[in-house]
């Protein structure tokens, strides 16, 4: 594969194929712990990693799956990944596995992952395999962490408060916080707050996709004026 | 049995599982656009969701606790529900085809459907007995039938309204999606 390819990948899972914003899978462990940007971030890498190994075993098991039965196959293999992933946390980010509960076993159904098995890495050689489960990780990570800002900026008036619960104890200095004694709008880190934020999210996205459009339809027709002397039809 | 009430109301309206509890998202966002799709979908995960609900329980409890393999009720849940979808389809299929035709499409797609694995974990979680993992697993399934047909309708009629151009489709599902889980709350405390 050469190096477009893999700045195709990057580009397909941060942006324009990302799993959150526009495929909009994982939906429900997205919504349901980022009342925090910690817990979005401890649940985007637990995600991440559950990607990188799921496609990187399905890429090498390709040839000798028989495609009547890949389904159950990479389901078992998402399944065996979660459950080693989830037993690393709870002996190591106890706490936060004790907050992120029922949804670090759930990742098995974020259809997200099921996808990338699918119409990626059962595909494609371990490499680039390996390379789209890091960009479709990122991709939603970075989804789960800017929510995640967002619903804790108006919730609490801080960033990253419980930093222990990812880095340890020690590391609470990187809690920013934006307005001291701040009430809180309990709104946003109740149910409801998810949903509004997430839906702002994708707005925002088309808002910048329509200008990036716009911006190149004009390019194109300054720098190729038409024919018949009226421009590039708007 | 009043406690058993209690469970019931506060599964379908407190702790509604798409609004509260945010599972069961990706068909609700999928399969809603129209409102007769989404009780059909809505009754398929029902019947799977109450036998995945009472099976987890007892794999869970005779299998997986006495041999001290609860670490893998993960896996074992996830291929239950599988055989469940698979068997559901089959019977459909043979005894039923006006059934099948309405609901099969939609069978498939319920093993991914995290409310149903969800609804199995949160069982174990919460230690329900056999009776109350049963009505759990239904009651969920009614609140989502319930929340997937109010949100289709609502969306049928949003398909004609005016909406900005940068919040058409997704967004604008989100936001009203948010509106609701704003009245749900409204139950809070009831049960």
């Amino acid at each position: 594969m050469t190096d477009t390819a893999y700045g195709d990948i990057w580009r397909e899972g941060l942006w324009r194929n990302n799993p959150a914003l526009v495929q909009l899978l994982g939906l429900c462990p997205l919504l349901a712990v980022t009342g925090t940007a910690i817990n979005g971030l401890g649940l985007g890498l637990a995600t991440t990693v559950v990607l990188l190994i799921s496609n990187v075993t399905v890429s090498l098991v390709r040839h000798l799956v028989r495609p009547e039965i890949r389904i159950p196959v990479f389901v078992l293999v998402i399944a065996s990944a979660v459950t080693a992933v989830e037993l690393v946390m709870k002996a190591w980010f106890h706490d936060l596995h004790t907050i992120l509960g029922i949804f670090i076993p759930l990742i098995v159904t974020n259809c997200a992952i099921i996808g990338r098995a699918e119409s990626f890495a059962s595909r494609n050689a371990p490499l680039p395999a390996l390379v789209d489960g890091l960009a479709m990780g990122t991709g939603f990570t970075a989804v789960l962490v800017i929510l995640g800002m967002m619903r804790e900026a108006v919730g609490y008036g801080t960033l990253f408060r419980q930093a222990h619960l990812m880095f340890g104890s020690g590391t609470d200095w990187l809690t920013v916080t934006l307005v001291e004694d701040y009430g809180g709008v309990l709104v946003a880190i109740l149910p409801p707050g998810a949903f509004l934020g997430m839906g702002l999210i994708i707005a925002v996205k088309n808002v910048v996709d329509a200008r990036t459009r716009g911006r190149r339809k004009a390019a194109v027709a300054a720098s190729a004026p038409a024919l018949d002397g009226q421009g590039a039809v708007p | 049995m009043a406690e058993y009430l209690t469970l019931l109301f506060g599964t379908i309206f407190v702790n509604n599982l798409v609004l509260s509890r945010f599972l069961g998202l990706c068909p609700f966002m999928g399969v809603s656009k129209k409102a007769d799709t989404a009780l059909a979908m809505g009754m398929a995960t029902a019947f799977v969701l109450t036998l995945s609900s009472v099976s987890s329980y007892l794999a869970s409890t005779y299998l997986l606790k006495p041999l001290g393999l609860e670490y893998l009720k993960t896996v074992t849940f996830i291929l239950l529900i599988a055989v469940i979808v698979q068997f559901t389809e089959m019977v459909l299929h043979k005894t039923s085809p006006l059934l099948y035709k309405v609901l099969g499409i939609f069978l498939p797609l319920i093993t991914t459907n995290c409310a149903v694995l969800g609804v199995a974990l949160l069982n174990v979680q919460q230690d329900h007995d056999f009776i109350a993992s049963a009505l759990y697993g239904f009651g969920g399934a009614v609140g989502f039938t319930l929340v997937m047909v109010l949100f289709a309708s609502i969306r049928e009629r949003l398909d004609v309204g005016d909406v900005m151009p940068s919040f058409r489709g997704a967004p604008i599902a989100l936001v009203t999606a948010g509106f609701m889980s704003v009245a749900f709350m409204g139950f809070a405390g009831m049960a």
